[in-house]
């Protein structure tokens, strides 16, 4: 089969790679209609995630239709023909963590949880496509891919809903949703989201549906900001003015109630020589993390706010502001998102029309053209905010 | 050598304690193990795993066993490696799971089963165990070792990094095995 592999830093190939095959008795083999490039990849292609092997097959954000299902299948759980959308993580359904809705910190699919467990402490799930460090499994942008524990992450989809509207179910719909749910958002809150890329769009759209009474947008694109705008979205572009008194400027000097880190490691910052400072700590591996988003989130949030991180971190970071954490009694929140726990209410949202996933799809590709995908992802060309691979 | 490690697993003491004391179970989740066969109530024949030291057999028995709580072996008779073992099931506090402790103690010998033996647990020996113990785990909550296209072969998979890229395995691969 064709599938878009890792080849290197900076460097992503379509190559013909076997086709999967089940390994494990609960597994099953999805031929792919619809998968998508995240923000999450560009971490691996950029190099900041440790144990990518070259030839990995990529993607973690993908659904299509079930062809082959293993002995340990029960039919009323998954059958020949059913058409799924795949959660990112894997999970078994019957570890503590997964008892308790946890199901990225899955204790049974990770086969490397060794490696993890010496890199934070503890193992995390398996995830397809994602580095050796959570398991080493192939990844869904390819035409077909092995699910392992089938009949406990795939979510059916019954309805004519489009591969379009339902295929983010996978990733980024749950996890800016997520990002929004730790909030736990009060109707007088005012929120603030850090990056409007395709999590941070999510995040934006979740906190509205949760009440929050005005939701902000910080980016430094001019089209993502312009997105998150037409969307009901307050936006703010850190390239043009200072962020922290810009929202207190916005909230009559309160600061925002809760704050979302929709950025991660790869942060830039408006101030050169800040963002200089953490480059050259990054690249010497002095720090792992590039944190200005996250350090900006604590630093604006109100006293007693909470910042939710969904920003992928990986390893270390440095100038943590912890005084500003303890001092102003903040509650940090974060997580990989626990994307079995919401993709049936979310889906139920979908079909009431109260969330419109499509709206952020600017690109449909060719799985062929992934390389150039990843391209224009990265480097924001074309305005360029979502890109579908149909394989 | 001493070597001890400990997890917690989803099922009651009755169930983790059952599995292990019939020990032909072992070999699911134990990389050094090849094939344990009982001989009588408390004897049994254990032989080792390749990368062990070739030939490596010892015949065992049980010295200590409660339901549900503890069970005890030593190796008998002039082994290669004289070996012994206990494993205790502690009800954790949720009421649900179980905690496993084992604790196992090796007379490594000089010679070349020595050197075998000492190179299989390398540098960090209790990583051994600890990993043996995740795929008890596996087994019992989840009913087989979970694979991966990076570590598709269960227990053989000792190579932590770089390992096969996570990639689907070609048909040739499939049929040689981990021996590949
Ligand atoms: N927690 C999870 O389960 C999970 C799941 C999916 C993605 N993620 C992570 O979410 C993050 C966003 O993903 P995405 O797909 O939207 O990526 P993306 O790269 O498209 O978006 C990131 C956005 O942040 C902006 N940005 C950079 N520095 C900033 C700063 N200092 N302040 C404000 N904005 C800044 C960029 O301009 C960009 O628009 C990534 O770290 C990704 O790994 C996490
Ligand atoms: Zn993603
Ligand atoms: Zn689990």
């Amino acid at each position: 089969m064709r599938a878009n592999t890792w080849a290197g830093r900076n460097k992503v190939e379509v190559r013909d790679v076997p086709d999967p095959k089940i390994l494990n008795s609960r597994d099953a083999i999805v031929r792919i209609t619809s998968t998508a490039i995240c923000g999450s990849d560009l971490h691996l292609v950029d190099g900041y995630v440790p144990t990518m092997q070259d030839g990995d097959v990529m993607g973690h954000e993908f659904m299509g239709e079930v062809i082959e299902v293993g002995s340990g299948v029960p039919g009323d759980k998954l059958r020949v023909g059913d058409r799924v959308v795949v959660p990112f993580p894997i999970a078994c359904g019957a570890c503590a963590a997964c008892a308790a809705e946890l199901y990225s910190c899955c204790e049974n699919t990770n086969p490397n949880a060794g490696i993890a467990e010496k890199m934070f402490g503890h193992p995390v799930a398996g995830i397809f496509g994602y580095s050796h460090l959570t398991g080493g499994f192939a990844g869904g942008q390819a035409q077909y891919a092995r699910v392992p524990f089938a009949d406990v992450g795939p979510l059916k989809i019954e309805s004519d809903l489009t591969d379009e509207q339902v295929l983010f179910l996978s990733d980024i719909l749950p996890t800016g949703y997520m990002g929004a749910d730790m909030c736990d958002i009060q109707p007088s809150d005012v929120v603030a989201v850090w990056g409007a890329g395709p999590v941070g769009q999510f995040a934006m759209d979740s906190a509205r549906l949760l009440g929050a009474a005005k939701v902000i947008a910080i980016d430094k694109e001019p089209y993502r900001l312009r997105m998150a705008e037409q969307a009901g979205h307050t936006p703010v572009n850190f390239d043009d003015v200072d962020v922290r008194s810009t929202l207190l400027e916005l909230t009559g000097g309160r600061g925002p109630d809760k704050c979302i880190d929709a950025v991660g490691l790869e942060a830039t910052h408006g101030s050169a020589h800040i963002a200089a400072y953490d480059r050259v700590k990054q690249a010497v591996r002095a720090e792992t993390d590039r944190p200005h988003a996250l350090r900006q989130a604590i630093l604006s949030c109100r006293s007693g706010g909470v910042v939710s991180v969904i920003g992928v971190y990986g390893g270390l970071l440095d100038k943590f502001p912890a005084g500003a954490w303890m001092n102003r009694s903040l509650t940090l929140r974060t997580g990989q998102c626990h994307v079995q726990r919401y993709m049936k209410p979310l889906l139920q949202r979908i079909e009431r029309g109260e969330l419109d996933p499509a709206r952020i799809i600017t690109h449909t590709l060719p799985l062929d053209e992934a390389e150039r995908g990843f391209d224009i992802f990265k480097n924001k060309q074309d305005n360029c905010e979502k890109v579908v691979l149909k394989p | 050598m001493d070597l001890t490690a400990t997890t917690t697993i989803r099922k009651p003491a009755s169930e983790v304690y059952a599995f292990w004391r019939d020990l032909r179970n072992l070999p699911a989740f134990m990389a050094h193990l090849e094939q344990v066969r009982t001989t009588g109530d408390r004897t049994s024949h254990w032989v080792a795993a390749a990368p062990f030291g070739k030939d490596v057999e010892w015949d065992a028995e049980i010295i200590d066993e409660t339901p549900a709580e503890k069970v005890a072996w030593r190796s008998t008779g002039d082994a290669d490696v004289p070996n012994a073992g206990t494993v205790q099931f502690v009800p954790a506090p949720d009421g649900v799971s179980t905690e496993v402790y084992v604790s196992l103690v090796y007379e490594i010998p000089g010679g070349a089963v020595g050197k075998a033996v000492a190179k299989y647990f390398g540098e960090e020996p209790h990583q051994q165990l600890d990993d043996d113990l995740r795929r008890l785990k596996q087994v019992l909550e989840t009913g087989e070792v979970v694979r991966s296209d990076g570590a598709p072969w269960g227990k053989r998979a000792r190579k932590e990094f770089p390992q096969r890229p996570a990639q689907p395995l070609s048909d040739a691969e499939l049929e040689k095995g981990a021996d590949a």
